[in-house]
């Protein structure tokens, strides 16, 4: 298992390069050498979706990516979502909404919607709920999610 | 300054977690930490002869690879069961971290593997070779309390653990005086918790000092507990629940993994932690509910209830873990529901089965009872040809009759349940559904609504009745509050409850802040964490609020009834003359004549000459709250559903939820409550079930297999409430967290068995799985076509025509004697 890859990919904005196990996921990267801990691991399986990143602008579950899948791309977690001090509108939509609890599902969530609001900037209940489905939250029951994607929605979220 | 409490302020935990701040078990990486990975039993049941560590020793960056022999000394005493009720006998094993000599279910852990990498860890213990000799397995409950059942534990020669029964009124006489019975059996099938964030524990040695790190709901019990097993006292651990990632009961419990990672850091001098995968949480994080309940319930021709008799198998798995062979009778309060009923007679019994033990899960008890209470409603409705909500009307407990003392000798402290069905039917018009349904039947679209009038106890608990002399627990459930007003005027609140995700950082900051006349914003909550403030029970059975909130009312008080004598003594007036007026403290009739907080613990904190030395400085106090009774929160639910009889889909089409928790401190986090505890119920009702094959294998190991609902399955819920003040508390709270999980799933349940009607299928076990829905129809015999008129089909049938054949149905009595 000490076969190493080297890696060269933009992370929130900053390159980050390094010689990583091949077998190493993307999210173990993040987490552990990174330090990136907004990004969560909550199953084996990417059926919960607390680990979704962006690759190239583009939600991904980074637990069912090696990090050298994103050798040469651009990774925002959700410490980088806003790009600067201020809160993106997902997140502070999350907020004023109440769309959150425990908060343990609440990046993966976040980065999620705000994939789902660049590809469709007002989608339909039922099309939030669907864009969501790969994402697992126990204790809101999704209602103020979705409440908080429709009120993010009527902000103009771009990628 | 206006009143905080009652508004929708928004949560101060929410900026950390929105930006990926928060600070979760896992995201702890400790200097020099290693990693510890956990070598489980594939086996149901098996004699281990032999473990074989060398190969994982050989490998690169492992530290250590022990089993349960080599452990052995580690620890003083086993994993703890808290329950001793007087005058019964609990059968309980020893269950230790690490097993020895035998394991009884899948994923009992037999050693541990412990290496400077994770990646190490895993690699290592799948070198660990285990030869198991395996045994007959036994997952049935009833299958196993039957003669010539295998055994869970030989040295018991029984599997059945113990037998508890409580009563009130003549239920022979009740019985008898019904001219009307219905009986059923119903299944309350084993769930899970699954919280989003899996279990992970640190543990870390300091010196003399240990501390652990862990996803947990009771750092305070975990001190006492681990402590004890590890032989150290008390002081020389540390138990820290950071920000924690739900709980629902799963976090409920003193796990061995938690024991495990404190020995090994203090068996090498190494931080070392332990981090669950989802497919050990579902293995090994214990599950929830199973029970089979036979339910006799009796009742005059005009719908007066006249006596309950209630039978409880509850499988409660392989061990007794914190609270396991309680969790049944936790509901025992109230199994009688919101109705009047004069004779109630309730027996359990508790099994071995070779599966995960069972314990708390959101509700722990109340959900299964208020399954069987609702749906027995239903059905005691239909025999006597009366409308559902009528007869429910008629046995409602009156709101002028409370408190209430039922027969079963609890005072149900306040309720007004017409008034919550009252609202339900504003925001739910029965005929209109009706007219609707009627039409979509004869478009083939089956509808069906269920409705839930539910009451349930919280507020865990008046110590004198649970405790050692009371129901049996060794322990207490008062609470703590330390409230400490800083020298800049900010207050720092510590309570000995331990929120995980409820938003009780904000709810208290706005009850402390009110009376201490601070700004919420700059009222800072602390907990989790056994080395500050004042000891606690921490947080499970709805009891923050209704109890820790109390006990910060209290402390809180104490801090204004302080800062009214420094005022006054700085203004020259009687403190009976001081009153707390829009954030400021003043002379009553004299507002020029005025203090804010900053200024009077300014005086307190740095003591002007003006201030008597007969007032102590500083300006903290602290407060111990022992309720004198539960509290009873209660609703009126309604669930509409829709089901494709081609395929057995149920889709949930509405969902309205009137709740009554008494007065709201921040309505926002109410309606969250509500939402989440009732999605946790419609995934229970629906999709969600643990399943064991016939060898005692987990079937559903993943998010793969066991099914959590996702947005897209769920409607919006429609949440409203009622307000009754519970006499209980200052605040007239009581709990909202498990409310929602407590009433849903009969209205679930119901709705379908409403939808189903025409086509003949009156009983259905939950999960109501697209498989089992089809089978149901199938087997009702006309493959989907509505048949004859929705009432025909049910009347006049009792269990006997009725019980036989399903899918999970056994005897109409259960097994009272078992294999003893």
């Amino acid at each position: 298992m000490s076969t190493t890859v080297h890696v060269d990919v933009t992370v929130n904005g900053e390159r980050r390069e390094a010689d990583v196990e091949a077998r190493l996921l993307l999210v173990h990267w993040l987490r552990d050498q990174l330090g990136l801990t907004g990004t969560h691991v909550g199953c084996d399986t990417t059926n919960c979706g607390a680990c979704t990143v962006h690759l190239n602008g583009e939600a991904v579950k980074s637990c069912t990516l090696l990090t050298a899948q994103a050798d040469g791309g651009e990774v925002t977690t959700i410490e980088g979502l806003s790009g600067g001090d201020g809160l993106h509108p997902v997140q502070a939509a999350f907020m004023d909404k109440h769309g959150l609890q425990c908060g343990f599902c609440t990046p993966g969530m976040i980065m999620a919607a705000a994939d789902l609001l660049a590809r469709n900037p007002n989608p339909s209940d039922e099309e939030i709920r669907h864009g969501l489905e790969g994402n697992l939250c126990r204790c809101t029951g999704y209602h103020n999610i979705v409440e908080a994607v429709k009120s993010a929605a009527g902000q103009g979220v771009s990628a | 300054m206006t009143a905080s409490v009652g508004t929708p302020l928004r949560r101060k935990e929410d900026p950390r977690m929105i930006t990926g701040r928060g600070r979760y078990t896992e995201d702890i990486n400790l200097p020099g930490a290693l990693h510890a990975m956990i070598v489980r039993s594939p086996e149901a049941h098996a004699a281990i002869t032999s473990i074989d560590t060398s190969a994982a020793l050989e490998r690169d960056g492992v530290v250590a690879v022990l089993t349960g022999e080599d452990m052995a000394s580690d620890f003083a005493g086993p994993l703890p069961m808290v329950w001793a009720p007087p005058g019964v006998e609990i059968k309980t094993p020893e269950h230790w971290p690490l097993k020895r000599g035998q394991v009884k279910h899948v994923g009992d852990p037999v050693a541990v593997v412990v290496a400077t990498t994770r990646h190490g860890a895993v690699d290592a213990a799948e070198d660990v070779i285990v030869e198991y000799d395996p045994r007959p397995a036994v997952v049935d409950p009833e299958a196993a309390l039957e003669a010539g059942s295998p055994l869970v534990w030989d040295e018991f020669g029984t599997n059945k653990t113990h037998e508890w029964a409580i009563g009130g009124g003549d239920i022979d006489a009740g019985l008898a005086e019904g001219e009307v019975t219905v009986e059923h059996r119903f299944v309350n099938h084993r769930t899970s918790g699954a919280p989003i964030e899996p279990r992970c524990s640190i543990g870390e040695v300091r010196g003399d000092k240990l501390t652990l790190y862990s996803t947990t709901q009771i750092p305070h019990i975990a001190r006492f507990v681990f402590s004890g097993m590890l032989g150290i006292p008390e002081d020389q651990l540390r138990v820290i629940a950071p920000d924690v990632g739900g709980g629902f009961g799963a976090k409920l419990q003193t796990y061995g993994e938690e024991a495990l990672v404190l020995a090994l850091a203090k068996r090498l001098g190494r931080p070392v932690k332990w981090v669950e995968t989802r497919s050990e949480h579902m293995t090994t994080s214990h599950h929830g509910r199973d029970q089979i309940n036979y339910v006799t319930l009796a009742a005059k021709r005009d719908g007066t209830i006249t006596g309950l008799k209630v039978r409880i198998v509850a499988d409660l798995g392989a061990y007794q873990q914190l609270l396991t062979p309680f969790i049944p009778e936790l509901g025992f309060p109230v199994m009688g529901g919101c109705y009047r009923i004069p004779n109630i007679d309730l027996h359990f019994t508790g099994v071995f089965t070779n599966k995960m033990a069972t314990d708390a899960i959101r509700g722990a008890g109340r959900p299964e009872a208020t399954y069987w209470i609702e749906l027995m409603m239903d059905r005691l409705a239909d025999e006597l040809g009366m409308d559902r909500l009528e007869l429910r009307r008629k046995n409602f407990i009156p709101s002028g009759e409370f408190p209430f003392e039922t027969a079963l000798g609890i005072v149900y402290d306040s309720g007004n349940y017409e008034g919550t069905l009252d609202k339900l039917l504003e925001h739910f018009d029965v005929d209109e559904f009706r007219s609707e349904q009627e039409r979509l039947r004869g478009e083939g679209v089956l509808r069906g609504v269920g409705f839930s009038t539910w009451v349930e106890v919280c507020g865990l608990a008046p110590s004198r009745a649970v405790g050692p002399q009371g129901v049996g627990l060794q322990a207490a459930f008062w609470e703590s509050a330390n409230v400490r007003v800083t020298p800049t005027g900010s207050a720092i609140v510590y309570t000995g409850t331990s929120p995980h995700g409820q938003g009780l950082d904000t709810s208290f900051a706005q009850i402390a802040g009110d009376i201490l006349g601070i700004d919420p914003a700059n009222v800072d909550v602390h907990h989790g964490d056994t080395d500050q403030g004042t000891w606690g029970w921490d947080t499970y059975g709805s009891r923050s609020l209704a109890v820790g909130g109390e006990a910060i009312v209290r402390a809180a008080q104490r801090v204004q009834d302080k800062a009214k004598r420094i005022c006054a003594a700085m203004l020259e007036a009687a403190p009976e003359d001081i009153e707390l007026t829009d954030g400021k403290y003043q002379v009553r009739g004299s507002p020029d004549r005025s203090m804010t907080m900053a200024e009077i613990s300014g005086a307190a904190h740095i003591p002007p000459n003006e201030l008597p030395a007969d007032i102590e400085p500083g300006l903290e106090e602290s407060a111990f709250y022992d309720p004198e009774n539960f509290v009873f929160p209660f609703g009126a639910h309604a669930c509409v559903v829709e089901v494709d009889a081609e395929t057995g889909k149920v889709k949930v089409v509405r969902y309205v939820a009137v709740d009554d928790c008494g007065p709201a401190i921040n309505p926002m986090l109410i309606d969250g409550q509500v939402h989440g505890g009732v999605v946790h119920a419609i995934g229970q009702a629906l999709y969600e079930q643990v399943v064991y094959d016939e060898d005692g294998q987990l079937v559903t190991g993943t998010f793969v297999d066991y099914a959590l609902p996702t947005a897209a399955e769920i409607p919006p819920i429609e949440s409203d409430r009622t307000e009754t003040p519970s006499p209980v508390n200052t605040l007239g709270v009581k709990g909202i967290g498990e409310a929602g999980t407590i009433a849903a799933t009969p209205a679930v349940a119901a709705a379908v068995l409403d939808a189903l009607r025409p086509l003949g299928v009156t009983e259905l076990d939950m999960p109501m799985t697209p498989m089992r829905v089809w089978q149901a129809i199938q087997a009702a015999g006309n493959g989907g076509r509505p048949s004859a008129g929705p009432r025909d089909t049910e009347q006049g049938r009792s269990l006997d025509e009725q019980g036989k054949g399903s899918a999970g149905s056994g005897p109409a009595v259960p097994p009272e004697g078992g294999a003893a």
